[in-house]
């Protein structure tokens, strides 16, 4: 089972590069998923996202900085692991290092759940 | 003693009354995190406690013990925030019991023997106690990995002993996964961890000349482990690719504890870029779909970005490249072409040839000639297929005639082609397999 671990931030920090002790963080984190094998890849993201937006045919794109805070997600982490509590367990480690934050863990569907959905 | 989680957790959910059914979900969920905490945390355990009691088999039990008293407390007490170093701190309150106690039976010995007193126990066991808070536990899991594939052990021994010390699997999972009876694996285990006991294998990371002959020992059950998957011949597909997945954790786990190893690399390329074919190596009513055949779509690309960046490790690290390294390198040329008809049978033909002077063996043979058949024509494929024809290695191997036919039929051979398919179908046991060859024949007969 693959999952989507991801951090998520307020946008108060948008704009600026991540900072030396997120980057020591995730140093950290990333060694410590490597060092179990589930990690398949990572990366940390632009806190200022550019929106793109569908409507009737019509596409909006906007980039920031935009008039309200929203929670965007700054990190990822796609593992591999047998089960989700595993998955869950994993994350625990992460925000362990890491301190105080905010995260999710999505599942990550292949073509095989897609099938089982039909 | 071996426990299976599962089964304490069964128990732990029967009850009557409809506060027990409650206590029964909240437990068996606690159960299934702790399921978890034990796979993350067993191999961490069992090294730390082996550079103890210098004992592997023995750790494994006093690991085995703590995951017993979590199993008691823990549905009772809430799972603690760092399970981990709960399960380490009782493994290590156990194994210093026992440790003790071992020391006064032997001074009570050595009174009755001498009736002297006998020292205090011995001070680098309290050495090694406080060492285990401080220093790091990866190169204990290296001694842990190297001792469990100690090839005084059968390949079949030192897979189970690796996937129930390394991967945390329970007997039964290795007894599912390896489609034999759970109490085969059981006794396996144990003859296993006694073998390894009376031989007086030490528990450290050979050096010198002996360490490249270990650490082929090594590879082997890993990748023994990922085919045991990979080349499914019976058994749910859900199971067998699990194996595959414990295997390439294994073999990534492997790669960080030992970074300068090239053929460690070589086999995580290898297993890497295998595994991103699984999704297209089966049909939609399970038959099997031949490499060039396969939809290159369904390839996983992030396996195999992944495969190559594991290949260019091994290559940096320099000197004549090993069997694994090799053989990720042909499976990297297929990875590479974006069709079947772009492949560079040159470059492959070419691997193969190398490979066959490092591991002669049929099988490599055989598959260079397929190769060769590829680069150069059926002719000079069907030249080096000829010269195995009489090896008794290959005497009831399904693919010889397959791969013969193959040629011959390219070459407009059709009659002899059509009877080595027919040879083939008769000496292969996989039923899908056997419809594809004779529909060979077949298709042979008709033109």
């Amino acid at each position: 089972m693959r999952f989507l671990m991801m951090t998520t931030d307020d946008s108060s920090s948008a704009g600026s590069p991540p900072d030396e002790r997120v980057a020591a963080e995730m140093g950290r984190f990333i060694e410590e998923m490597s060092k179990a094998g589930v990690l398949l890849a990572t990366g940390g993201l632009d806190p200022l996202p550019t929106r793109i937006e569908s409507s009737g045919g019509k596409i909006t794109v906007t980039d920031g900085p935009y008039a309200e805070a929203k929670e965007v997600v700054v990190g990822f982490a796609l593992i591999e692991t047998r089960t989700k509590e595993e998955a869950i367990e994993l994350s625990k480690r992460f925000w362990q290092i890491v301190g105080d934050g905010k995260g999710v863990i999505h599942q990550v569907f292949g073509p095989e759940d897609l099938a089982a959905g039909q | 003693m071996a426990v299976h989680p599962g089964v304490v957790s069964l128990r732990a959910c029967v009850g009557g009354g409809p506060d027990a059914l409650i206590v029964g979900v909240t437990a068996s969920d606690t159960h299934r995190v702790i399921d978890a905490v034990w796979r993350i945390e067993s191999a961490r355990i069992i090294a730390g406690l082996a550079r103890l009691v210098r004992d592997i088999g023995l750790a494994e039990e006093l690991a085995q013990d703590a995951l017993v008293a979590a199993l008691e407390q823990w549905p009772e007490s809430g799972v603690p925030d760092n399970p981990g170093a709960w399960l380490m701190a009782v493994a290590k309150r156990r194994a210093v019991d026992r440790i003790r106690r071992q020391e006064r039976l032997e001074r009570k010995l050595e009174e009755i023997g001498h009736g002297l007193e006998s020292a205090d126990p011995a001070p680098e066991f309290d050495a090694v106690l406080d060492a285990l808070d401080t220093e790091p536990i990866e190169d204990d899991i290296l001694r842990l990995v190297f001792t469990a594939c100690h090839p005084v052990l059968s390949a079949q021994a030192r897979a189970a002993l690796t996937l129930r010390m390394l991967g945390g699997l329970t007997t039964e999972e290795i007894a599912r996964a390896f489609l034999v009876p759970e109490p085969t694996v059981a006794q396996r285990i144990v003859r296993a961890k006694r073998t390894l006991a009376e031989a007086g294998v030490p528990f450290e990371v050979p050096e010198g000349p002996e360490r490249a002959g270990r650490l082929a020992s090594v590879l082997e059950v890993i990748y023994l482990i990922f085919n045991e998957g990979y080349a499914a011949t019976g058994g749910t597909e859900w199971m067998r690719l699990d194996l595959c997945q414990e295997a390439l954790r294994l073999g990534r786990i492997l790669a960080g504890l030992a970074p300068q190893e090239a053929e460690v690399h070589g086999l995580v390329a290898l297993m890497e870029i295998q595994a991103s074919r699984a999704r297209a190596r089966v049909g939609p009513s399970g038959e099997p779909v031949q490499l060039l055949d396969q939809d290159r779509g369904l390839w996983d690309r992030l396996l195999i970005r992944r495969g190559f960046e594991a290949l260019l490790r091994a290559e940096k690290l320099g000197g004549p490249p090993g069997p694994y390294v090799l053989q990720a390198a042909i499976a990297a040329c297929h990875a590479q072409a974006p069709t079947a008809g772009e492949t560079d049978w040159t470059r492959i033909a070419a691997l193969y040839e190398l490979l066959v002077r490092l591991t002669p063996s049929p099988v490599v043979e055989l598959n260079r000639a397929v190769a060769v058949g590829m680069a150069y024509g059926p002719e000079r494929g069907l030249r080096l297929v000829d010269a195995l024809v009489s090896d008794a290695a290959l005497k009831d191997y399904h693919l010889l005639p397959s791969v013969r036919g193959d040629l011959l039929a390219r070459l407009g051979r059709l009659e002899e082609a059509r009877a080595e398919f027919e040879r083939a179908a008769a000496l292969t046991r996989n039923a899908p397999e056997r419809a594809v060859l004779l529909d060979r024949a077949a298709a042979c007969a008709g033109g």
